[in-house]
C-alpha cells in the first residue's frame, strides 16, 4: 500500500490516536520516512497536542479557589456529619416532591413542543438531570430507556433546560412523574434540596 | 455500611500494591492502573458519604478538578470572568445533583459534561459572538490542507512557563470556530476519550475525529511558524531576563 501526502494529512490525527489499521500505519510510516513536508506536519501536530495537554495551559485567576469554596459554603445545608444524614435525605426527598410543580410555573413561556402528542408532565422536577438525543423529541431519565433510539448523539441537561429546547418527558421512563400531583405545599425555594430539615414538618 | 467496608478494603488492598511497588522500586504497567483504581474507589466512597449528608467532603472530591473545570469553561468562553462564573455554576450543579451521578461514568467526565453544558448555555444567552472566529470557513467535509511546512521538531521544556507562549497558544485556540474548539478542548486538553467527547457534545464519533483532525492541523498552522522558528529563538535570547 502506498499513500499520498493528502492521505497522510487526512489520517494524521487518527494515526496519532492509534486509530488506524496496522496496514495504514505501516504505509504512513513508510511515507513519513521519505517525506519532509509530512514529517514536519506530524511533528508539529504532536507538539500542539503536547503543549495544550499540559495542565498549566489556562491558570485560574488569583483567588479562584477561595471564591469557589465560599460560593459552595453559601449553598450547603447547615447540618454536618452523618448523624443527620438520613434526616437530610428524607427532607430532600420530600422537598423534591414539593418542588415538582415549580418548573411549569416559572419563566418558560410555552416553548414550541417538539412533539404534538407530548404531555406537559407537570410533575417532573425542573432540576433533574435527563438525557436527550439531538434528533429526538423526548427527554429521558437515563440512556438506558428503550424508547431512546439514537444513543450515539446524547446530551445531558436538566429537565428545565430540556423543556426550553422543546423536549417533552418520555412517557415510558418518566412515567412516574406524569400527571402526578404532589399533594404537598409548593416551596418557593428553588434549591429545595438544600433547605434545612426544619421545614420537613410543614 | 457493608458496601462501605467493602470499598474500604478494596482501597486498602490497592494502596498496599502501590506501596509495595514503591518499596521495591519496580513499576510494572499495572501499577498505574492500580493507582487509578484506588483513586476511583476513594472517589466512589466520597460520593457515597456526600450523598449520605457529609456535604463538606465535596470540597475534597472536587479539589483535583477545580482547574480543569475552569480551563474547560475558559477555552469555550474565552473570557476570565464568564469562565469563573460558569465554573462555579457547574461545580454547584454537580453538588446539587450528586445523587444523579451514575457510577459507571468517571466523576471527572461527568463534571466536564456539566461544565460544557453550562458554558454552552452561557454563550447562547449572550447571543452575539464577541470575537469572530478567524478560521471557521471550512466545512467538516472538505479536506484541510496544511498551509505551512515549517519544521517544528522540538519544544524547549520550559516553553509553557513563558507567559507569552501561553498567550500565543490561547490566542490560537480562541481563533478556532466553536465546534473545533470544543472537540479539541475535551479531547486534547481534558483527555476525554473520543467516545466521551462525542457523548458530551452530542455528536457522532466520526465528527469528533474529523473536527479533531482539523483543529489540530489548524493550530499547528497557526503556531508552527512562530514556535518552530522566530518566537523560540527570540525567547531563548530573552531567557534569564524575565522573572517567569
Ligand atoms: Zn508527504
Ligand atoms: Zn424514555
Amino acid at each position: 500500500m502506498v499513500v499520498t501526502c493528502e492521505q497522510v494529512w487526512h489520517e494524521l490525527s487518527n494515526y496519532l490516536d492509534g486509530e488506524v489499521s496496522p496496514e495504514v500505519r505501516v504505509a504512513m510510516d513508510e511515507h513519513l520516512r521519505g517525506c519532509q513536508k509530512c514529517s514536519a506536519v506530524l511533528d508539529g501536530t504532536r507538539n500542539v497536542i503536547g503543549l495544550y495537554g499540559e495542565d498549566r495551559m489556562f491558570e485560574p485567576p488569583q483567588g479562584f479557589s477561595q471564591r469557589l469554596h465560599k460560593r459552595l459554603e453559601e449553598n450547603m445545608p447547615r447540618q454536618r456529619g452523618t448523624a443527620f444524614g438520613w434526616m437530610v435525605a428524607v427532607a430532600a426527598a420530600l422537598l423534591i416532591v414539593g418542588s415538582f410543580e415549580i418548573g411549569d410555573s416559572s419563566a418558560f413561556v410555552g416553548p414550541q413542543l417538539r412533539s404534538e402528542h407530548a404531555q406537559p408532565g407537570t410533575g417532573v422536577p425542573p432540576e433533574m438531570m435527563v438525557v436527550v438525543a439531538e434528533d429526538g423529541k423526548l427527554f429521558h431519565a437515563g440512556a438506558g430507556c428503550p424508547l431512546l433510539h439514537d444513543k450515539a448523539h446524547l446530551r445531558t441537561m436538566t429537565t428545565s433546560e430540556a423543556r426550553r429546547e422543546g423536549y417533552t418527558p418520555c412517557v415510558r421512563c418518566m412515567k412516574q412523574y406524569l400527571n402526578e400531583s404532589a399533594g404537598l405545599e409548593k416551596d418557593d425555594d428553588d434549591d429545595g434540596e438544600f433547605a434545612s430539615s426544619a421545614s420537613v414538618g410543614k | 455500611m457493608e458496601e462501605e467496608s467493602r470499598i474500604l478494603a478494596e482501597v486498602a488492598a490497592a494502596h498496599d500494591v502501590v506501596i509495595s511497588v514503591l518499596q521495591w522500586g519496580v513499576m510494572p504497567e499495572e501499577a498505574i492502573s492500580v493507582e487509578n483504581r484506588a483513586e476511583r474507589l476513594n472517589e466512589e466512597m466520597l460520593i457515597r458519604r456526600i450523598r449520605d449528608g457529609e456535604h463538606e467532603l465535596f470540597y475534597e472530591l472536587i479539589r483535583p478538578y477545580e482547574r480543569r473545570v475552569y480551563s474547560t469553561a475558559f477555552a469555550i468562553l474565552r473570557n476570565e470572568a464568564d469562565a469563573e462564573d460558569v465554573a462555579q455554576e457547574a461545580i454547584l450543579k454537580a453538588f446539587k445533583h450528586i445523587r444523579q451521578f451514575r457510577a459507571e461514568a468517571r466523576f471527572s467526565t461527568w463534571l466536564i459534561q456539566i461544565t460544557v453544558n453550562e458554558a454552552r448555555m452561557r454563550r447562547r444567552k449572550e447571543h452575539v459572538e464577541i470575537m469572530q472566529p478567524i478560521v471557521d470557513h471550512q466545512d467538516d467535509e472538505g479536506n484541510y490542507v496544511p498551509r505551512d511546512f515549517a519544521d517544528w521538531r522540538e519544544i524547549p521544556s520550559e516553553t509553557l512557563e513563558r507567559s507569552e507562549v501561553r498567550q500565543k497558544l490561547a490566542e490560537a485556540l480562541a481563533s478556532l470556530g466553536q465546534k473545533y474548539r470544543e472537540v479539541f478542548v475535551l479531547r486534547d486538553m481534558q483527555h476525554l476519550s473520543i467516545e466521551e467527547t462525542a457523548k458530551t457534545l452530542g455528536v457522532s464519533t466520526a465528527s469528533v475525529k474529523t473536527r479533531l483532525l482539523r483543529a489540530r492541523l489548524m493550530l499547528r498552522d497557526l503556531l508552527a511558524p512562530g514556535l518552530g522558528g522566530s518566537w523560540s529563538s527570540k525567547l531563548s535570547f530573552a531567557k534569564g531576563t524575565k522573572p517567569w
